[in-house]
């Protein structure tokens, strides 16, 4: 039946597969900023940044220390993670008390600090880093070569994506979390440290852009522009979702793969701004989000 | 008597010095302009900036007894605004050359402003063959490669060896579009045929849709009709899905030394490409490239666009000199006058469209094996001649060529 539509059944498999690939990035990704944006009220421009610094992180741990991927994918986190808490100790904590808009401007600033620090001294262009030698090689799936490193993205996403719901919805860490951010005060008066849980939030959404990040080496581009270019779209993924949603990030995410994925198969000029598309029709039927639960 | 004849003198000496110098505003002032931000900053960038200056520098900082200043901007890829500083550039700050200037809607734009403002228009980075047809025109240069010479160069070449089916992933504007028109032609020229393409949006990460779909065409040549940042993400992308490995080729249609670089040697390997100069062609140019890199910040020797920058500036200086003046009509006219013999260029000329006439190389990138020492990528198969590397004068549809 496809067919007699003019789309080959195996071409457009092939397709979906690799939204689903896009998809668990833009999951990634967004899962942070609504970890940071639903637990803090923050809205973190820095993401794109952190994500960058998370590939750096990666190349730079290859390049002097000689350690290779899987140790990238615990360092390169946490690192980029404690910066993160530096930002927040220094900066963020001031700004709790005001608007949103004061934070996203801060955040905003210090990703074209970062930025521009990185184009300064690498360039533009990117620097090479290959995946180990483990993840190398392509898989005949039939309708589709599906390289082994792809298909490790989605498993990672996926239980990276899962395990984060799973502990803020339903373990006691992540219900002291909520509750920290409806009244920070009551659950101070229950003698929880709620000035460090913040900081070590912030500290964890960081480090899933890095996480994002190093997964990215080996496929993008490692350049300076690398987070710039994405975080917009990721900013999308998480409005469309819901902004203080986790599961509602997740499903967008991997939701919004598929469909840039098939907006490329169908009408590749139009794939760059399929989504923003989508984010205008959602904030004016929804303007909470599909999952949003703000008013 | 005597007063007369003191007055006479004086005017004549007044007019004799007023002939001899007529550089206005009293400063020669040279505007470098490209991408510094962005996906083609390491092709052209601050480098190209640092060729000017060193050509202005080595020809000792004055023409015709009045200063020459190098000023430079970022046009961000975005023809309004190139074409805005270019205009603001010429009204308000003097400057009568703009030079660089690569993607190539902003080049097509800046193009129309320097024809309007009668300003000389050194194009270094661009590569639409447009430049030199239908938009070509009197004061507008293109210095060193252009779309056509990198189809029929690669194209030519790659269909010679057997590719003789092509499938092309191109960049979504004036320059990819060019350039996939000129090598389609190029290669239904050769015999061969094109099964199909797909248009990127610029500055695209992610082309794993686009290579699947090239995949799926089996095409024998993927045509990359893209540049910079897009022909690194293609090219790596491309090895992660084994496209080479299934036996199919890539054509990497427009690549530098700088994505070379990025890429590394493993995964750029064996890559043919056309190319207007190699730092490491011969005695001169290594000795340039010496140069450039002791005041390079990055310490990369320069690409064949920056050279160009160097080289065009050197050339249009010396031009000012021989006209005694930097009239645009006057200058354009004692360029085309000239040959061209630099490191860069033996024996070239300066055609009626504005093409710059030079000889051309085909190079394969170096395995990481035969590399010797760090920038050493290029091996040159073979010399293109410049009559046969540019399009034929006629077939251009400028109409500055007198049929």
């Amino acid at each position: 039946m496809l067919e007699a539509l003019g789309i080959s059944s195996p071409a457009l498999f092939g397709q979906l597969l690799i939204g689903l690939i896009n998809g668990s990035f833009y999951a990634l990704l967004s899962l942070g900023l609504a970890v940071i944006f639903g637990m803090l009220n923050i809205i973190n421009f820095t993401h794109g940044a952190q994500y960058m610094m998370g590939a750096f992180g990666a190349y730079l741990l290859l390049e002097h220390l000689h350690l290779g991927y899987w140790w990238a994918l615990i360092i390169a986190p946490i690192a980029v993670g404690l910066t993160g808490v530096v930002i927040e100790r220094l900066f963020l904590k001031q700004l709790y008390q005001l608007d949103h808009l004061y934070g996203l401007l801060l955040t905003f600033g210090i990703a074209l600090i970062i930025q521009g620090l990185f184009r300064n001294y690498y360039g533009s262009s990117g620097l090479p880093y290959r995946a180990p030698a483990e993840l190398q090689g392509v898989r005949n799936l039939g309708f589709m070569f599906l390289p082994n490193y792809r298909a490790w993205v989605i498993v990672v996403s996926l239980v990276v994506c899962l395990s984060t719901w799973f502990v803020i919805e339903r373990t006691r860490l992540g219900s002291y979390l909520r509750a920290a951010t409806e009244n920070p005060s009551l659950v101070r008066a229950f003698g929880i440290n709620v000035p460090r849980m913040i900081t070590l939030t912030y500290g964890f959404g960081v480090a899933l852009a890095a996480l994002a990040g190093v997964m990215a080496a080996p496929i993008y581009n490692v350049s300076p522009l690398m987070g710039a270019d994405l975080i917009i779209v990721v900013f999308a993924v998480v409005v469309i979702g819901g902004m203080g949603s986790i599961m509602g990030a997740i499903v967008t995410g991997f939701g919004l793969g598929v469909v840039e994925g098939l907006t490329k198969y169908f009408k590749p000029e139009a794939s760059d701004t399929v989504i923003f598309v989508i984010m205008v029709i959602v904030l004016l039927v929804r303007p909470a989000g599909l999952f949003g639960r703000r008013a | 008597m005597n007063n007369l004849f003191g007055l006479g003198i004086l005017a004549g000496l007044l007019t004799a010095s007023a002939a001899h110098a007529q550089i206005s505003d009293g400063v020669v002032k040279i505007g470098v302009l490209n991408d510094m931000s962005s996906l083609y900053a390491d092709i052209g960038g601050k480098g190209s900036v640092l060729a000017a200056q060193m050509a202005v520098d080595d020809f000792g900082g004055k023409v015709l007894d009045r200063p020459i200043e190098v000023i430079s901007g970022d046009h961000q890829n975005k023809p309004d605004i190139g074409a805005g500083l270019a205009r603001k550039w010429i009204d308000t700050e003097h400057v009568d050359t703009i030079v660089d200037v690569p993607t190539s809607s902003v080049a097509l734009a800046v193009q129309e402003v320097t024809r309007e403002k009668k300003r000389v228009f050194l194009m270094s980075g661009p590569a639409s063959s447009d430049l030199t047809g239908k938009a070509c025109s009197p004061y507008g240069f293109q210095w060193t490669y252009d779309t056509y010479a990198l189809a029929h160069g690669t194209g030519g070449a790659l269909v010679k060896q057997g590719g003789d089916s092509w499938f092309f992933i191109t960049a979504d504007y004036a320059f990819g579009h060019a350039l996939e028109r000129d090598t389609s032609e190029a290669v239904k020229a050769a015999g061969g045929k094109v099964l199909g393409s797909v248009s990127v949006p610029l500055n695209t990460q992610d082309f794993s849709s686009f290579l699947l779909q090239a995949q799926a065409s089996k095409a024998k040549v993927i045509g990359l009709a893209n540049a910079g940042g897009d022909t690194i993400n293609s090219i790596k992308q491309a090895a992660e899905f084994g496209i080479v490995a299934g036996g199919q080729k890539l054509a990497g249609l427009l690549v530098f030394l700088t994505d070379v670089d990025s890429l590394g040697l493993k995964t750029a390997q064996g890559l043919t490409i056309t190319s207007a100069w190699y730092w490491d062609k011969d005695d001169a140019s290594r000795a340039f490239a010496k140069r450039f890199v002791a005041r390079n910040p990055n310490g990369k020797p320069p690409t064949y666009t920056q050279a160009g920058v160097y080289t065009e500036v050197a050339f249009y200086l010396n031009a000012i000199k021989a006209a005694g003046t930097d009239d645009a009509d006057k200058v354009s006219a004692q360029m085309r006058s000239m040959k061209i013999n630099d490191f860069m260029t033996k024996d070239g000329w300066i055609r009626e469209d504005g093409r710059i006439m030079r000889d051309m190389y085909l190079e394969e990138v170096k395995s990481p094996q035969e590399s010797k020492y760090p920038y050493d990528y290029f091996k040159v198969l073979a010399t293109i001649p410049a009559e046969q590397a540019f399009r034929p004068l006629k077939d251009g549809g400028c109409p500055l060529v007198k049929n």
